[in-house]
């Protein structure tokens, strides 16, 4: 006898609830098979993982710090995903943000002022969008597929960032090593919180989430996106503008994960080195299908996201657990958030089909 | 209470739990061993730069046994993560914490100010604090063997040299080599190709046989992966291999490799935070002081050459022969060095021009 | 001059089978409605499948077998996930390469460091030591001729057998193939293990003859060029091979150019192999209908069947 799935009537919404809750139980149990079949204490492993990063308030802001650039991108990414216009190149963008706002930082070294921030900001938001436009213009204008393009330009925009710190930005005190300078004191995110690293991209972040949801949820273009995700035929029924949808969507995405890239270098990091792609433009993609393409579930994904990154820190200080086994783990915890969405949609009953048998 | 894994064995480890409690007080009691922290921007099983880290804290760990407890971090990317795992090391009570990649020096200096009573050493930085020391290896020796030796080898006096990044550490590597090359040889070329990555076998390999299509016949590389003498070895080409010994992945035709041996060193500095007598100094060691490692030249290179390279290397250690001695002229031909002078040791540090015999140009 | 162009050839065609290998299997779970991101992930355990299989029994021809086994394993945990559970493809497919990446790393860490001989050349008597011709035909290793027919096989079965046409519909309308009564996820399933065996293969030919040795991570990227070449080859085996000969083509060409000294900094020659897919996708994109009578309409859909 095998388990087959009924399509629920509609979206269960205990189920909505429940699922995350199922699959967290399902990891912890997967977790302990894993870590005593690979000879580790599993107890241990799981505490190192998802306790020890958040115990301390450091920790706390190191998770915010980590979940930041991921939520900023992921919200972006979501609403152009909800109107099917599928930027992959999230990370170039956000390469370009950093290159952008971190340009004008160092444009600016030594002279700096209030004003300087807001206007690295903007210039990040600038620098991915720019980005963006480049798969728009190729998709709306040549029809080239967006996928591709974008793709494709997150190795352009990182080998660009490259021979950037390489070359005219290289630091010309740093002993010729590939890294500008650092920033001057305004050009730095401000930190919340003495003692940790929370900074001010943080509760940026959050009024991004706030604004993507009114934006899905309360304007007409929320709508026409939704629409023309759903049937694209409805959409161009209704006179919506596909191209300008396009438009709208890998600016906007390409725009925040900018933003994102130029709270990274004024945040944490500090400078521009060849190392502010890392990887987060690739993971946002994870974090916005498992926060189901919407603004607040987006938020508790990369939170959960940034955990696990942490945690397999955690576990390889406290355990010497190989960095290996975290991937295992990751896509096992990734696994099972998937695979228990299905519960949403479907009920599980056992036995055979009852009219479908002879089809199939 | 903290156990180091390694003192359980794999199988045993679930039962750590029960009999941590026991061991880890009786040993408290003693005395509390020494915790160091290492932390790799690579896996330690990448065979090359971390593996070699990893390999000199074994080393520490074989030295002092009990007393020091061992913990590394692989894979540490060197933005803003790098930071975090620092700071937990420090936090969790390591007294001496190695971040073995030029990556991490600005987190290394911020997590040292946040805790002053650790001691940090960065790997080929240059920025230092009162507990932030900094130690790197002179590369740069091995490669004037190695350049010696081509000028011998080649037949076609081209020279295919496989960089990773145009940093300093690959720059002085690549003007090292040269310089030596043409004492040996003054018709002899150094083609660079660089693949903008550390390692990707593939890329590597792809670099090699551009370079050996185009006529070179000694392959050398600055990137970390086997791939480039592998490809050498298929073509029966000479090549020299970097960071590990990679004889076995090319036995006829690999000369030597310039190996990295952080053991000692580490050794040493464990043990001056024991005596209390560490210093935030900065160690910058070659040849001589056995950091840089040259195993023994493939025979088949002919004894006249195995004495050639012995000899280059003797006189390096003696301090006869200084890598960048002049006369040195750069591309355009300018003396950069003249008759009786030599770098210095900041000019090495930040090199970034090519001196005569290279081709291609640098980024500004 | 001419050997030059001829060695740049070589290296092109040897550089290009592994990416056409993974991308010609996605084009076919592609082409049946699923979109599999873990082209990465199912390369890594390919190879280190590949390699670890070669170790162990010493045979080339087993450590094939194993990689594609490892790869078509891999598939079935996403298939499993997406047609079985009917998980999101696209994030899926993502968790898929990270779970890849870590097991690979796994499985592999005893085996790093090892060297073992590149898999067997070919050498066809005298046709081999022909000019130009002979190195260039012959004397490359079975998995680049193995490739190369599966490029040809894969485009003969999908526009010239009935199966493939079914396979074709069920990535078109999935729900009208459910109607007219064709198992939709059994083909897809199918598509999405040979998929994955391919993958597999492509992640063995690195490191059984590309460069015969297993790291960390060796695919440096490939599986995303394979991915991207599919979208490139508007969902035709024919121009993946153009795609990947392109691909292939300008990488080794621009570490050729700096071998020759070209005075222009190796960051921007570098970038040379994504603009130039870029401006060939935009020139062939134009032509709106072709472009839209190959994508296949349900890429990426779950298939509900009683929705």
């Amino acid at each position: 006898m095998w388990p087959r799935l009924v399509p629920r009537g509609e979206a269960s919404p205990v189920m909505v609830w429940m699922t995350p809750v199922l699959a967290v139980a399902l990891t912890l149990l997967a977790g302990t098979a894993l870590f005593a079949a690979l000879g580790y204490p599993p107890g241990r492993a799981l505490h190192a993982y998802f306790v020890e990063p958040v115990s301390t308030f450091y920790g706390l802001g190191e998770l915010a710090v980590k979940a930041t650039p991921l939520t900023l991108t992921a919200v972006g990414l979501a609403i152009g995903f909800r109107a099917n216009v599928w930027n992959i190149g999230a990370e170039g963008q956000l390469v370009m943000g950093a290159v952008l706002g971190g340009g004008l930082a160092l444009a600016f070294w030594g002279e700096e002022g209030p004003w300087l921030m807001p206007a690295m900001l903007l210039a990040g938001i600038l620098g991915g969008a720019l980005w963006a436009a480049i798969p728009a213009f190729l998709r709306t204008r040549f029809n080239a597929s967006e996928i591709l393009v974008s793709l494709m330009m997150v190795y352009v925009a990182t080998l660009f960032l490259n021979w950037l710190v390489h070359g005219p930005w290289r630091d010309p005190e740093g002993f010729n090593f590939p890294q500008s300078r650092m920033f001057g004191n305004d050009a730095l995110m401000p930190v919340l919180f003495e003692g940790t690293r929370l900074h001010l991209g943080t509760p940026i972040a959050f009024a991004v989430v706030l604004g993507g949801w009114f934006l899905l949820a309360r304007t007409f273009v929320g709508f026409q996106i939704k629409v023309l995700g759903l049937t694209p035929a409805a959409a161009s029924y209704a006179g919506f503008d596909q191209r300008r949808l396009i438009w709208f969507c890998l600016l906007l995405s390409g725009g925040l994960a900018g933003l994102a890239g130029v709270i990274e270098a004024a945040g944490p990091v500090g400078q521009l080195t060849p190392a502010i792609p890392q990887g987060y433009g690739f993971t946002a993609i994870i974090v916005a299908f498992l926060g189901r393409l919407h603004p607040l579930g987006i938020l508790l994904a990369a939170l959960l996201i940034a955990l696990t990154y942490i945690g397999g820190e955690s576990a390889q200080i406290t355990l010497q657990l190989p960095i290996a086994v975290t991937g295992v783990f990751q896509g096992m915890l990734l696994f099972f958030l998937l695979a228990t969405d299905v519960l949403i949609r479907y009920r599980v009953r056992w036995g055979a089909p009852a009219g479908e048998a002879g089809r199939a | 209470m903290d156990i180091s894994r390694r003192q359980f064995a794999i199988g045993s480890a679930a039962l750590a739990g029960a009999s941590a409690l026991p061991f880890g007080m009786g040993s408290a009691l003693a005395q509390a061993p020494l915790k160091v922290g290492f932390v790799y921007v690579g896996p330690v099983s990448d065979h090359g730069f971390s593996y070699q880290h990893d390999l000199g804290r074994k080393e520490v760990e074989k030295a002092y046994g009990a007393k020091v407890q061992t913990t590394f971090v692989e894979n540490v990317p060197e933005g803003a993560d790098a930071e975090r795992v620092i700071n937990q090391l420090a936090a969790q009570g390591n007294g001496l914490i190695f971040t073995t990649s030029f990556g991490f020096m600005n987190p290394t200096i911020r997590v040292a100010q946040r805790h002053p009573k650790v001691k940090f050493e960065h790997c080929t930085g240059y920025k230092r604090a009162d507990n932030v020391a900094t130690y790197s290896a002179r590369f740069y020796e091995g490669r004037t063997i190695c350049g010696a030796l081509a000028g011998k080898l080649t037949k076609s006096n081209i020279i295919g040299y496989i960089g990773s990044f145009p940093i300093p550490e690959v720059v002085s590597g690549i003007n090292a080599f040269t310089v030596a090359l043409r004492r040996v040889n003054p018709q002899a070329q150094v083609r660079v190709v660089w693949v903008n990555s550390w390692y990707d076998p593939g890329k590597e390999a792809d670099a090699a046989k551009a370079l050996l299509d185009q006529g070179a016949d000694v392959i050398t590389q600055h990137t970390d992966s086997p791939a480039p003498c592998q490809i050498a070895e298929q073509r029966g080409a000479w090549s020299f291999g970097q960071s590990s010994d990679m004889q076995r992945f090319a036995p006829n035709k690999l000369v030597t490799s310039i190996v990295d041996d952080w053991g000692p060193y580490y050794v040493r500095r464990v043990k001056e935070v024991m005596d209390g007598t560490w210093k935030a100094i900065d160690t910058w060691d070659g040849i001589k002081q056995g950091l840089v490692v040259i195993p023994p030249f493939n025979p088949s290179i002919g004894a006249d050459n195995v004495a050639l390279g012995q000899k280059v290397k003797d006189d390096i250690v003696a301090g006869r022969l200084h890598p960048f001695a002049g006369p040195i002229k750069d591309q355009q031909g300018k003396v950069v060095y003249a008759e009786g002078k030599h770098a210095s040791d900041e000019d090495i540090l930040k090199m970034a021009f090519y001196v005569e015999g290279v081709q291609g140009s640098l980024p500004k | 001059m001419l050997e030059t162009v001829t060695a740049l050839l070589i290296a092109t065609i040897i550089a290009a089978t592994p990416l056409l290998l993974a991308a010609t299997g996605e084009l076919v779970a592609e082409k049946s409605g699923v979109l599999n991101l873990g082209v990465e992930g199912m390369m890594l355990v390919g190879a280190v499948s590949g390699f670890i299989g070669v170790q162990v029994t010493g045979s080339g021809t087993l450590g094939i077998v194993a990689a594609a086994l490892a790869g078509a394993l891999m598939a079935l945990v996403f298939a499993f996930l997406t047609l079985g559970l009917k998980a999101n493809q696209v994030a899926t497919g993502l968790a898929l390469t990270l779970f890849g990446i870590g097991l690979s790393a796994l499985m592999g860490k005893d085996f790093v460091g090892t060297p073992h001989d590149r898999l067997p050349q070919l050498a066809v008597p005298g046709l081999s030591d022909l000019p130009v011709i002979g190195p260039l035909l012959f004397g490359h290793d079975a998995l680049v001729y193995l490739a190369l027919a599966l490029v040809a096989a894969v485009h003969w079965f999908l526009y010239h057998t009935r199966r493939g046409l079914v396979l074709r519909a069920v990535g078109e309308n999935h729900d009208a193939a459910h109607a007219i009564g064709y198992p939709v996820l059994r083909i897809r399933l199918m598509a999405t293990l040979f998929g994955g065996a391919m993958s597999g293969l492509g992640g063995a030919y690195l490191s059984l003859a590309y460069t015969p040795q297993w790291a960390e991570n060796m695919t440096a990227g490939r599986g995303w060029i394979a991915l991207a070449l599919v979208v490139f080859a508007t969902w035709k085996p024919g121009r993946v091979l153009v795609g990947a000969w392109l691909f292939g083509g300008v990488t080794l060409g621009q570490l050729y150019g700096q071998g020759l000294g070209i005075p222009v900094p190796s960051q921007f020659m570098a970038m040379l192999p994504y603009l130039a897919t870029v401006l060939v996708l935009v020139a062939i994109s134009r032509d709106r209908v072709r472009i839209r009578l190959n994508a296949p309409a349900c890429i990426g859909k779950t298939f509900h069947p009683a929705a």
